[in-house]
């Protein structure tokens, strides 16, 4: 999603633009993670900034594509469990509104207005009308269709060419070299082993998440509707497996439940103990979910980095190397900013937002 | 502890039965399971009917062996050596620290839970049928070939009535002398594979005379029965409105494409339709056991890769319901010897091993004897539907491999939905693959049936007995 979304705005930029993957689109953890495109669970930084320009930038994109990619501008109900989450909850909300979030608090008798198949007695939530919804599949291949980009798929890339001086020429693969005076890392979870192609270190690393798919359904679901433990696993640290599922209905039918949480590396094996837990917390939010069945399960691996922040921008280490990896759990919605700043960057004008959060290079201390 | 180690068996087929048969006999506690309200398979199963009331020569042999088998369940189960445990859904098996637990969901309705709590597990789930697409095959009429043989129970509604049998594969045959024997009248068999690559391939088939005369058993009833046969034919279309009232078949020519001129308009109400077998991998793929191809992978003592679990019969690979016998009774000896801390000595299966070598080379032989023509997506027009759950036609699906960047299966799923429907893509995996222009890859498919979300909430919170 993220290398469609720059080839997107490069070219209309005015570059000329060759996307390069080893797959086909959306072959990556773009095809095995879920469209959320939230603003409610980041908390105030730039992160959140990042969202809010990517949220207007889905809307624009919407009016050409927005059906084709299955864009719903459907908004979020964040949903507290207790009393306690309930103050926490509108705490964090107070914050984001400040910052430029929409943020509606919900009362615990008005929760079935929103959304009619809750279960009772929740003492209230927040909603969120700026969080969005596309089908991230559909979103990379349209975008990258309605680009002027030469899409070389079924290419692996293999080293990052560069001239005596260290600048950038192009890229290797394992069906011939392509010469161009920059070159993108949008290899998601593999942004680090690219980027050691070009001699330089990017912690990118896996965090694998497990999505459950039920039976099509009629609506009953409006609102991508989550609990609110949701914005504390976001930021955590930990290792250990994590759920909170969002639930949300599909423009085809089935509800989607996700995702969990877990550092186990690239393991591909199912863990049935992760897909219960999904299948827990969603029952808990929609009792009438308990006998819809659960059709498939899928996992994905999500790229982040030890600060729970992309990289995005130039790499001053090596001139005309850039960074758009390392999106986490948000790689789908904060994707068009990504294209937009990467393409301001390509062509020299003032980012719309400030680059330094993103750096590529603040890990580099570490690697010593 | 004393209690004896305890073996979860999974399908009832021929190879599930003789693994239970050999795994009690060698002294451990075994629960069968199946989907099925009885035990037998898709073997014993279907042509139950007609082997009764005709009990022809060809399988005379196997109705004996299933009697045996059959015999050999009851004294288990009698001795208590043997739980079966009919109509459980099998969703899941999950690993523990300790063993595995066997997620089921019981009856008809599928909702309510059980769990089974085991040393060990054996897979013998069987195989699927695999059906390629072209115009008009949704229409009310046309069945799969299993689905013509499961006709055969109601004999009575089938007399009368003008079937053709047609696809690729050895199970056809029975298909149409079946269809035949019980008063349809079956006016072609429509083989795509020519005469011609049965004589290359004759000195491996030659190598099994029981086979052949098998072969030439149904060869004889055909005539009989007066089913026309076309070889190196194909089915071109289905006509109907409401239902289906004639094929046009077609010959093919020595590059698997259709004759132009050949073709050739046969009325029937009826069209059964195979292209072989695929192997059943859901759960195993799950427990993460290794795949050989389309099939899991087992080793001499049908041990797949992962500690404890056995595999056994068409999961392991088509190839029939002697192979799924020999391979069963292998596994549920080898699991015995294993579970007692025995290992097995060379020899204890010398017989099953023999006729296991025979059998896979036999079948590997007809395996590139029956392969759909070659040129088989070309059939396949854009209005045709691909995937009948969601439906998505070919034209979609080659709009999402020619302007949307797919290239593989998966991507064409995720592009055009093909596979996410109920069948998720049993039905319609082969003719995306074909169309995507690459080769059938295994889907991972963690859940072997639905479940209820309220269930899958609660796995393993259940008692055990
Ligand atoms: C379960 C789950 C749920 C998620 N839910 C959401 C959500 O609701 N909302 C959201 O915004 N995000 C979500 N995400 C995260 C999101 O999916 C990712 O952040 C995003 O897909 C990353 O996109 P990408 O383009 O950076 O990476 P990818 O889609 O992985 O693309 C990287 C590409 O690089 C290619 N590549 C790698 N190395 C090479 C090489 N050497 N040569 C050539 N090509 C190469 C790969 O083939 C791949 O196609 C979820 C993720 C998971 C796992
Ligand atoms: C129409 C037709 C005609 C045939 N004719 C012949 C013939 O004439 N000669 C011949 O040799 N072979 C024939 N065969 C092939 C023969 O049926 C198979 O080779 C044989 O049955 C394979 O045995 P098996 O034990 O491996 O699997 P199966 O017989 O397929 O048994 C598998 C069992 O596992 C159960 N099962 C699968 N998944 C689950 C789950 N998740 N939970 C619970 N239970 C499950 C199924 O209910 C089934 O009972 C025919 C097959 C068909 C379809």
């Amino acid at each position: 999603m993220v290398g469609a979304a720059c080839a997107w705005y490069a070219g209309r930029a005015g570059l000329d633009v060759i996307l390069v993957d080893r797959g086909p689109v959306a072959g990556g953890t773009t095809g095995a993670g879920e469209g959320n495109l939230l603003v409610s669970d980041k908390e105030p930084g730039p992160e959140l900034d990042l969202a809010l320009l990517s949220g207007r930038l889905w809307g624009e994109l919407a009016r050409e594509f927005g059906d084709a990619v299955e864009y719903e501008p459907k908004g979020g109900v964040v949903v507290a469990s207790s009393p306690d989450g309930l103050v926490a909850l509108e705490r964090f909300a107070e914050g984001q509104r400040a910052a430029g979030v929409a943020a509606e608090p919900v009362a615990g008798d008005r929760l079935h207005d929103l959304e009619p198949h809750l279960a009772p007695g929740l003492p209230g939530a927040v909603h969120y009308p700026q969080d969005a919804q596309v089908m991230p599949a559909l979103a990379a291949a349209h975008l990258l269709r309605a680009s002027a980009a030469r899409l070389l798929t079924g290419h692996t890339v293999t080293d990052v060419l560069r001239a005596p001086d260290g600048t950038v020429r192009g890229v290797r693969t394992d069906r011939g070299d392509i010469h161009a005076p920059a070159v993108i890392n949008a290899a998601g979870t593999w942004g680090g082993e690219l980027a050691a192609l070009a001699g330089v270190r990017l912690p990118v690393l896996p965090r694998r998440g497990f999505v459950l798919v039920t039976e099509p359904l009629p609506r009953r679901v409006r609102h991508k509707v989550y609990a609110a433990d949701y914005v504390a696993d976001v930021a955590s640290d930990s290792a250990a497996l994590q759920t909170s599922p969002v639930v949300e209905g599909t423009a085809a039918g089935p509800i989607l439940i996700g995702a969990s949480r877990e550092r186990v590396g690239f393991d591909r094996t199912f863990s049935l103990p992760a897909v219960r837990a999904l299948a827990a917390g969603a029952t808990r939010l929609f009792p009438f979910l308990e006998r819809v069945r659960a059709m498939r399960s899928y996992l994905g691996f999500r790229p982040y980095l030890p600060d729970h922040l992309p990289a995005v921008g130039p790499d001053p280490r090596v001139p005309g190397l850039y960074h758009a990896c390392g999106h986490e759990g948000a790689g789908i919605g904060l994707a068009t900013g990504t294209g937009h700043l990467i393409a301001q960057a390509l062509t020299a004008k003032t980012p719309d937002l400030d680059l330094a959060p993103f750096r590529p290079d603040r890990f580099a201390e570490e690697a010593a | 502890m004393t209690e004896r180690a305890h073996l979860a068996v999974i399908g009832a087929g021929p190879a599930g039965l003789a693994a239970s048969v050999a795994a009690a006999a060698g002294g451990v506690r075994v629960t069968l399971l199946d989907a099925a309200p009885e035990a037998g398979g898709q073997f014993y199963r279907q042509p139950a009917a007609e082997l009764r009331a005709r009990r022809p020569q060809a399988l005379h042999h196997q109705w004996r062996t299933w009697e045996r088998l059959r015999e050999g369940l009851r004294t288990h189960v009698q001795s208590g050596s043997v739980r079966h445990l009919t109509e459980h859904h099998v969703w899941c098996v999950e690993r523990n620290d300790d063993g595995f637990t066997v997620h089921a969901l019981l009856g008809p309705e599928q909702e309510e839970p059980a769990e089974v709590r085991a040393d060990a597990v054996l897979l013998a789930t069987g195989g699927y049928e695999k059906v390629l697409p072209f115009p008009g095959w949704t229409l009310p009429g046309v069945v799969t070939a299993g689905g013509a043989q499961a006709m055969l129970k109601g004999a009575l509604a089938v007399s009368g009535r003008t079937a053709v049998v047609a696809g690729t594969g050895p199970l056809l045959l029975p298909v149409a002398t079946g269809l035949a024997a019980a008063g349809v009248d079956v006016s072609a068999l429509v083989e795509s594979a020519s005469p011609k690559s049965f004589v290359r391939r004759s000195r491996a088939l030659a190598a099994q005379p029981g086979k052949v005369a098998e072969g030439a058993g149904y060869a004889a009833r055909l005539l009989r029965h007066r089913v026309r046969l076309l070889a190196g034919h194909t089915i071109v279309e289905a006509h109907g409105t409401e239902r289906l009232e004639a094929v046009t078949a077609a010959a093919l020519d020595g590059a698997g494409r259709v004759r132009p001129g050949s073709e050739r308009r046969i009325p029937c109400d009826t069209l059964a339709v195979g292209h072989g077998m695929l192997p059943h991998t859901d759960l195993a793929e799950t427990l993460g056991c290794g795949l050989d191809g389309l099939a899991v992978h087992v080793d001499d003592e049908q041990r797949t890769d992962v500690p404890g679990v056995w595999a056994a019969g068409e999961t392991t690979g088509i190839g029939g319901a002697a192979l799924s016998l020999a391979e069963g009774h292998i596994a549920g000896r080898s699991a015995a010897a294993r579970l007692t801390g025995t290992e097995p000595g060379p020899g204890t299966w010398a017989a099953a091993d023999r006729v296991r070598t025979r059998l896979r080379t036999f079948f590997a032989a007809l395996d590139s004897v029956y392969a759909p023509p070659a040129h088989w997506t070309e059939q396949i027009t854009d209005d045709t539907v691909v995937c009948r759950c969601e439906e998505v036609t070919g034209g979609a699906v080659r709009e999402a491999v020619a302007e949307l960047g797919a290239g593989d299966p998966r991507t064409v799923k995720l592009l055009t939905r093909a596979g996410m429907g109920w069948c998720q893509g049993r039905m319609c995996g082969p003719a995306v693959a074909g169309l995507a222009g690459c080769g059938l890859t295994p889907s991972r498919r963690p859940f072997a049936r639905p479940v209820p979300l309220g269930v899958l909430a609660r796995a393993g919170e259940l008692d055990h007995q």
